[in-house]
């Protein structure tokens, strides 16, 4: 799949944000988040997809939350104050992530990233763009572009 | 910005744009048949004011364009040409050619094509005079090249200029203290005086004691007024009428400045004071005055000429004498600055980067948040209504609203040059396919946010494309359905309800539905047995691959369909919709808000969720009963309002927050219309307040939503959602008007 949110950078190591949802373990490339706020409710939007969890007020700006564990074809986040909003912008877009908790903070070689297997079948893979282990837990690298909400509206 | 000179032709080009404006202005009273010399000398004056600064820049070929432009309009000038309609048709075309020229030397692009041809064309007008005209053109064009900035200078005004007349009078004023006591001020005086006549002002504050020994009440200045031009004596005199008795006036006739100063003399030398300004500004006078009686006194003169060199030394001793000094100052001034620039002007302007009026638009949109959240937290602190702190609050709110109506103004500009730019569209979409169209314009003062006109552009070129080729029949047809050859556009812009109306109208032969229609069927848009009514199939022209390729020519079928025009419309906000009468001809008209930035609006609870609706789309708010409302269909109901049905919207259900109730017996709802008239009922469970909310756009950060125009902040930090009642009511659900959902208008 796209290989486009990974690193670009020629740097030997990676640096990842790595959160929970459920019982998984996520990360996204840190260079591309911009801050992590705690819960707050989100105003609805009419006639968006499920996973869009709504749109709060980012000192001023309007951003959109995308529910990450809907998105990736589990239970919604439970949505209480223990859960947090990864800010992220890719390109020009910024959107909020809402998973259930931020959990480390990760210095990787670049060498230990493999690509995910080809399984189609799987609904959430196409959002993953990378796999590693760190101290025998499986990590997902999350690809951004194709979680955030813009490219969902184009699919849907 | 470094470069001065690269400024200066920044601000000429500025100026060249409003020369233009009011060249075409002039032209366009011209071609109603104002046939007076002043428009004439608008147009002149315009295109020489052009030239002249062109001059100054080097811009050869814009001097050379002007020039024969300008030679052509000095024969009409002159009345040595007849003003017949093909006339002013060239002129229009050279005027629209100057533009280009103006442009191509700003962007240092090639010059416009066709200049020569129109030129001939113009030069043809003249006949036999055109040839030997040619030939001074060149020699002059060189002549132009020496003009300095003749802009603003080169106006007709009336004037004498300073050596053509001697000095007619020399008046001594000096003001006794009672003159100030009686509420009089020798600036105004002296003002009214520089308005009958050209003077030239010299403030002797010899007199004024040290600061210790300063009586305030008393006067210690006098003034020395040197009149030049056709005044009397008694006219001079009127100006002092009421004045009379409270001061010292002496009227000579012969200029006597050398008697002015004499009693004063030693004190003078003793005391140096005064305002410089003055007396160097009086100086050169006395001299140019000199073709007149010469000075017979120089050493007044020197005394003068020494002020003028000491005086910057002196400590500024504030009090009376120094305002009074300060204050004679402009009066001075002004009849040097009437020398330099005659020109009436128009009201003072500043020219600001819209840049900075952007930045403070938004800061003014985070003003509003703040005070709504400040209101907010004052009034969840429980302070009594009538505390100082509220009634602090509600003057913080009425200035904050004035603030915000202020800036908005700012950034409002009349539709005016948008208007223009049409009109020039009209001449070339009109030449090209061979009709004859008139444009007219209305309401051009109409002021509309700067964004929306530069984003209308667009949309309403095509608009009036449209309209020329295919709103308008060929003049054969229309002569054969009894209408004049000449087609009419007219554009408009007027205020209607908080929004800004835009309509393009044309008289010519209306939809036809029929051939519409069965476009449609074919493209499969449709299907063929539907029943549309009339406005339907009109508004089958915005759906997006209509394409009227047997309908459309060279001129409109440029790619643009209307489904564009449409959807920049409503990414300003607005809507579209058209109405048409067979033979008669067909509006569009486009409906926009007056500003991208604030509204007024009615917040309002739906499901536990905050929603906003623009007080603008609102007509009234009614509490239902359950005999108002009748069943329609099997989902779908309308309330009886007043012997009128009006269709019955449950925003809970519409916006996906909760099913549709079982009873809306007791609920509230919201009377909104549409652009067409129509009318429908949206319900919601309870109406908070009305307020200002600032818009912040979805577009951006997630995209389009149906039903919803933007987002907003409210008080307590929540995004509300601002609705868009006519676009909701389109994509409504519970609504047996299926087919409006793919039509919508």
């Amino acid at each position: 799949m796209t290989e486009d949110t990974t690193p670009q950078n020629d740097a030997a190591e990676v640096e990842l944000l790595s959160f929970r949802l459920g019982e998984e373990e996520y990360s996204v490339d840190i260079m591309s988040v911009r801050e992590i706020r705690g819960w707050t409710r989100a105003t609805p939007l009419p006639h968006a997809p499920a996973f869009i969890r709504g749109v709060i007020n980012l000192r001023g700006t309007v951003l959109p939350v995308v529910d990450l564990s809907i998105r990736l074809g589990m239970e919604p986040v439970a949505g209480d104050a223990r859960n947090v909003i990864i800010v992220v912008q890719v390109g020009s877009q910024t959107a909020g992530l809402l998973v259930d908790a931020v959990s480390d903070i990760l210095a990787l070689p670049r060498s230990e990233m493999q690509s995910p297997p080809d399984l189609n079948a799987d609904i959430s893979q196409r959002y993953i763009s990378a796999l590693t282990i760190v101290d025998g837990r499986m990590i997902r690298i999350l690809d951004l572009t194709s979680v955030l909400p813009q490219e969902a509206i184009e699919a849907a | 910005m470094s470069d001065p000179m690269a400024e200066i032709k920044a601000s000429f080009f500025i100026e060249c744009e409003e020369l233009l404006e009011s060249l075409q202005d002039a032209l366009s009273d011209l071609d109603e048949g104002a046939d007076d010399g002043e428009t004439i000398n608008v147009v002149f004056r315009a295109v020489h004011s052009i030239k002249g600064g062109a001059g100054a820049f080097g811009l050869d070929a814009l001097v050379a364009f002007a020039h024969r432009f300008e030679t052509v309009l000095d024969e009409l000038r002159a009345g040595r040409l007849d003003l017949t309609p093909e006339a002013v048709k060239l002129f229009f075309q050279a005027a629209d050619l100057l533009a280009d020229e103006i442009h191509a030397a700003r962007e240092g692009s090639r010059e416009p094509e066709a200049a020569e041809e129109c030129l001939q064309a113009l030069e043809a007008l003249l006949g036999d005079r055109g040839a030997a005209h040619r030939a001074d053109a060149e020699d002059e064009t060189e002549a132009a090249d020496f003009q300095p900035m003749g802009l603003a200078l080169d106006l007709d005004f009336d004037f004498t200029p300073e050596d053509a007349s001697p000095a007619s009078f020399t008046l001594q004023f000096r003001p006794d203290g009672a003159l100030y006591a009686s509420g009089n001020e020798p600036l105004q005086l002296l003002r009214a005086l520089a308005e009958i006549a050209e003077v030239s002002i010299m403030t002797d504050a010899s007199a004024v004691p040290p600061l210790d020994a300063l009586d305030p009440e008393e006067n210690h200045l006098s003034w020395t007024v040197q009149i030049t031009g056709d005044v009397t004596e008694d006219e001079i005199r009127e100006v002092f009428e009421f004045v009379e008795d409270v001061c010292q006036i002496d009227i000579s006739s012969m200029p006597k400045s050398s008697e002015t100063p004499l009693p004063e003399q030693p004190e003078l030398e003793s005391e140096p004071s005064g305002d410089t300004d003055e007396d160097e500004k009086f100086e050169p006078d006395a001299e140019a005055n000199g073709p007149g009686p010469v000075d017979p006194a120089p050493p007044p003169t020197n005394e003068i000429a020494e002020i003028a060199t000491e005086a910057p030394a002196r400590t500024p001793d504030p009090g009376p004498a120094e305002q009074q000094a300060e204050a004679a100052k402009p009066s001075a001034a002004q009849p040097a600055a009437s020398n330099t620039a005659p020109a009436a002007e128009p009201g003072a302007t500043v020219r600001v980067d819209i840049e900075r009026i952007d930045r403070l638009v938004n800061l003014v949109g985070e003003l509003v948040i703040n005070q709504a959240m400040l209101a907010q937290s004052v009034t969840e602190a429980g302070l009594p209504p009538n505390s100082a702190v509220n009634t602090g609050l509600e003057a913080f709110m009425m200035l904050t609203r004035d603030i915000q109506d202020s800036v908005m103004m700012i950034r409002a500009q009349p539709v005016k040059p948008l208007f223009q730019r049409m009109a020039r569209i009209v001449r070339e979409a009109s030449s090209a396919i061979g009709k004859d169209v008139r444009l007219k314009t209305e309401g051009e003062t109409t002021e509309v946010d700067k964004t929306v006109i530069e984003r209308l552009a667009d949309p309403l070129t095509h608009m009036i494309r449209n309209a020329v080729d295919h709103g308008l029949e060929t003049p054969d047809m229309r002569e054969a359905a009894g209408k004049p050859r000449e087609g009419v556009v007219i554009l408009s812009a007027h205020h209607r309800s908080g929004r800004v109306v835009i309509e393009v109208s044309d008289d010519g032969g209306g939809i036809d539905r029929k051939k519409v229609f069965e476009k449609a069927i074919e493209k499969g848009l449709v299907a063929s047995d539907a029943q549309l009514s009339d406005s339907e199939i009109d508004n089958l022209l915005f759906l997006p691959g209509f394409s009227t390729a047997d309908l459309v020519s060279a001129l409109s079928g440029r790619g643009v369909g209307m489904d564009v025009v449409k959807s920049s419309i409503q990414s300003l906000g607005g809507r579209i919709s058209i109405t048409s009468e067979p033979g008669k001809g067909s509006c569009f008209s486009i409906s926009l808000p007056l500003t991208l930035a604030v509204l007024d609006g009615m917040v309002v609870n739906v499901a536990g969720e905050t929603l906003v609706v623009p007080l603008s789309s609102i007509l009234e708010t009614a509490t239902l009963t359950s005999e108002d409302i009748r069943a329609l269909g099997p989902s779908t109901n309308v309330i009886h309002l007043r012997g009128a049905f009006v269709p019955l919207f449950d925003l809970g259900a519409e916006l996906g927050y909760r099913g549709p109730k079982r009873s809306y017996s007791g609920d509230v709802v919201l009377l909104t219309a549409q652009e067409d008239g129509a009318r429908s009922a949206l319900v919601v469970d309870s109406i908070l307040e009305q307020r200002q909310v600032v818009i912040k756009g979805l577009q951006q950060s997630y995209g389009h939503i149906p039903g919803v125009a933007a987002a907003t902040i409210l008080g307590d930090g929540q995004i509300a959602l601002i609705l868009d009642p006519a676009d909701l009511v389109q994509t409504a659900s519970g609504n047996t008007r299926a087919i409006d959902i793919s039509l919508a208008g």
